[in-house]
């Protein structure tokens, strides 16, 4: 099968772009992990209800129309889909339910969002440490509340979105460590006049001072460590000279999103380096296309901009790709008309403030910390490599097989980015990111073996 | 270490699945991932030192959640929607040649 688009991500972004582009009448497909629509921000938008669809707030709610008209759009729409090899022209390989397939498109959109920025500290791979969006996956997917002693370490948004969540439904955190610099976490609460994407957040102010008043908002500390046998059982951290120690069951930490690029990568796109964020993205021109024709990227996944922008980057992509495929096509005019760039700006305007305000943790990694938490590296590993080699991380992954497991330097990449731009003195910009190579997912013999005969490809 | 808001006493789970052949109740719209969490001792053991490790990211990009469904090894939990009377085993290690 050939389509005139496929679009990977079944998320804002590439919901959004997949009913435009059938309003055109363009045949679209859309590949998607997840089992149903919405991506990460709107997961189990079609089947929460009551007070879990409650806690979870308007933001969330709004998803439901978009599923709903992306469900009715007339898109191929294939859940549980991993894509793991991409090639120009465009073929794309699949697997679902143990079997792989490949299918052609014209025009590929890469709508596939962004993942937490991992940050390795001592302890972080025990159970019961995880991401504040893991948590708040599992809110929406079962309505899974921690229990115990619930701990938030971290900076952003996302942490004090998700404890209004978790406390809407009459869930508990212990204490809040807030990673974040002068101003802190609370400076959120104060851009409720002008930040209309999350509600709830004088809810949140309320939270913080009660929080606050009894003790258990942590600031200005270091050396966070994650301690247990087997799993996690205490928190250590030094604080004004002191070390302290807490019981905690659960520990959800956050430090900022990133953009995943494992594919533009792989693919050889021109990237850029975000100098607030310390994140590649690739380059984009106005309509999303990246530096090879007939790419484009919408959504976090061409820089962190959030769920509505992520909707009219979709959007404004799906109106370059009509153009790419029918010259004739007025994208100009429609993009006018719909006013997207003007509501694109309003959506992105508060992310500049956001990124200065919550920069991304810069403290160097402790020599005993598992950096590859899929092949058990540590940074003393890494920077006795990297001391001794050119500045490349693929030297590392070389030498100590980090970034060579299962998550292929989706948890690693950056860190090792970074210790090796500390080994030899200069800044992360100019160290490159690990060579991506197919499959971009895990893939078996046995699925490859399924592929057969090729007659669908073009 | 989570427990659903659906869970009320008296109420029955919406279905249930086998971990590491125990009955264990699961919901609807949960993943294997999620019951991973909820369930005794249902952790992987890393592939390097086998320490314990349980589910991080949620959204397919940690590989903390590799786990044997009905029989087949290494899937990722937080992409498998749980199914009444699944079999969820623990996955020690990499995943053996004949899983």
């Amino acid at each position: 099968m050939k389509y005139d688009v496929v679009v990977i991500g079944a998320g804002p972004a590439g919901m959004s772009a997949a009913i435009r582009l059938r309003k055109n009448g363009s045949s679209v497909a859309v590949i998607d992990e997840q089992h149903a629509p919405g991506g990460q921000i709107w997961r189990g938008v079609e089947r929460n209800s009551g007070p879990v669809a409650e806690a979870l707030g308007t933001d969330y709610r709004k998803g439901a129309a978009l599923v709903q008209a992306f469900r009715a759009c007339g898109a191929d729409y294939m859940p549980e889909t991993q894509v793991w090899q991409i090639e120009e022209g465009w073929n794309l390989f699949l697997t679902s339910g143990g079997k792989a397939r490949r299918i052609g498109a014209r025009v590929v959109l890469l709508a596939n969002g962004a993942q937490e920025r991992p940050v390795p500290f001592p302890g972080w791979t025990l159970p019961g440490v995880m991401t504040v969006g893991a948590a708040q996956i599992l809110l929406k997917s079962g309505g899974m509340l921690p229990q115990g002693d619930v701990w938030i370490a971290g900076a952003g948004p996302l942490p004090l979105l998700y404890a209004i969540q978790l406390l809407g439904l009459e869930g508990r955190i212990a204490g809040f460590l807030d990673t974040s610099r002068k101003p802190g976490i609370a400076a959120l609460t104060k851009l409720s006049g002008a930040w209309r994407d999350i509600p709830g957040l004088l809810k949140g102010a309320r939270w913080l001072r009660d929080l606050r008043k009894s003790g258990k908002m942590v600031r200005g500390f270091h050396d966070l460590h994650a301690v247990g046998d087997g799993r996690l059982q205490y928190l250590e951290w030094q604080s004004a000279g002191e070390r302290r120690k807490v019981k905690a069951d659960v520990l959800l930490v956050h430090e900022g999103v990133v953009p995943r690029i494992h594919e533009t990568m792989a693919l050889g796109c021109a990237h850029e380096w975000n100098e607030l964020q310390n994140y590649f993205t690739p380059r984009l021109d106005g309509w999303g296309e990246t530096s090879k024709a007939g790419l484009f990227v919408a959504g976090d996944a061409g820089g962190i901009g959030g769920w509505l922008a992520a909707t009219l980057s979709g959007e404004i992509a799906g109106l370059g790709i009509a153009k790419h495929l029918d010259v004739s096509f007025d994208a100009e005019g429609e993009r006018h008309r719909a006013g997207l760039d003007k509501r694109l700006a309003s959506a992105r305007a508060l992310r500049p403030f956001l990124d200065a305000l919550y920069p991304p943790p810069t403290a160097s990694i402790a020599d005993e910390v598992i950096v590859c938490r899929c092949e058990e590296v540590t940074a003393a590993q890494i920077r006795s490599v990297a001391k001794v080699s050119a500045p490349d991380p693929n030297a590392v992954k070389a030498a100590t097989r980090c970034g060579m497991g299962p998550c292929q330097g989706r948890q690693c990449g950056y860190s090792v980015q970074a210790l090796v731009a500390e080994a030899h003195g200069i800044p992360p910009r100019d160290v490159s990111f690990f060579n991506i190579r197919p499959p971009l997912k895990p893939v078996t013999l046995g699925e490859i073996a399924t592929l057969g005969d090729l007659e669908d490809a073009s | 270490m989570f427990k659903s808001v659906h869970e009320k006493p008296g109420k029955a789970s919406d279905m249930t699945v086998l971990v590491n052949g125990v009955e264990i109740g699961a919901w609807n719209g949960e993943t294997v991932a999620s019951v991973l969490l909820r369930a005794p001792g249902a952790g992987r053991g890393s592939t390097v030192s086998r320490t314990p490790r349980l589910p991080y990211c949620q959204m397919g990009v940690c590989f903390e959640c590799l786990v044997i469904v009905d029989g087949n090894a290494s899937m990722q939990g937080c992409l498998v929607p749980v199914a009444p009377g699944m079999r969820i085993e623990s996955q020690h290690g990499p995943r053996e040649i004949s899983k």
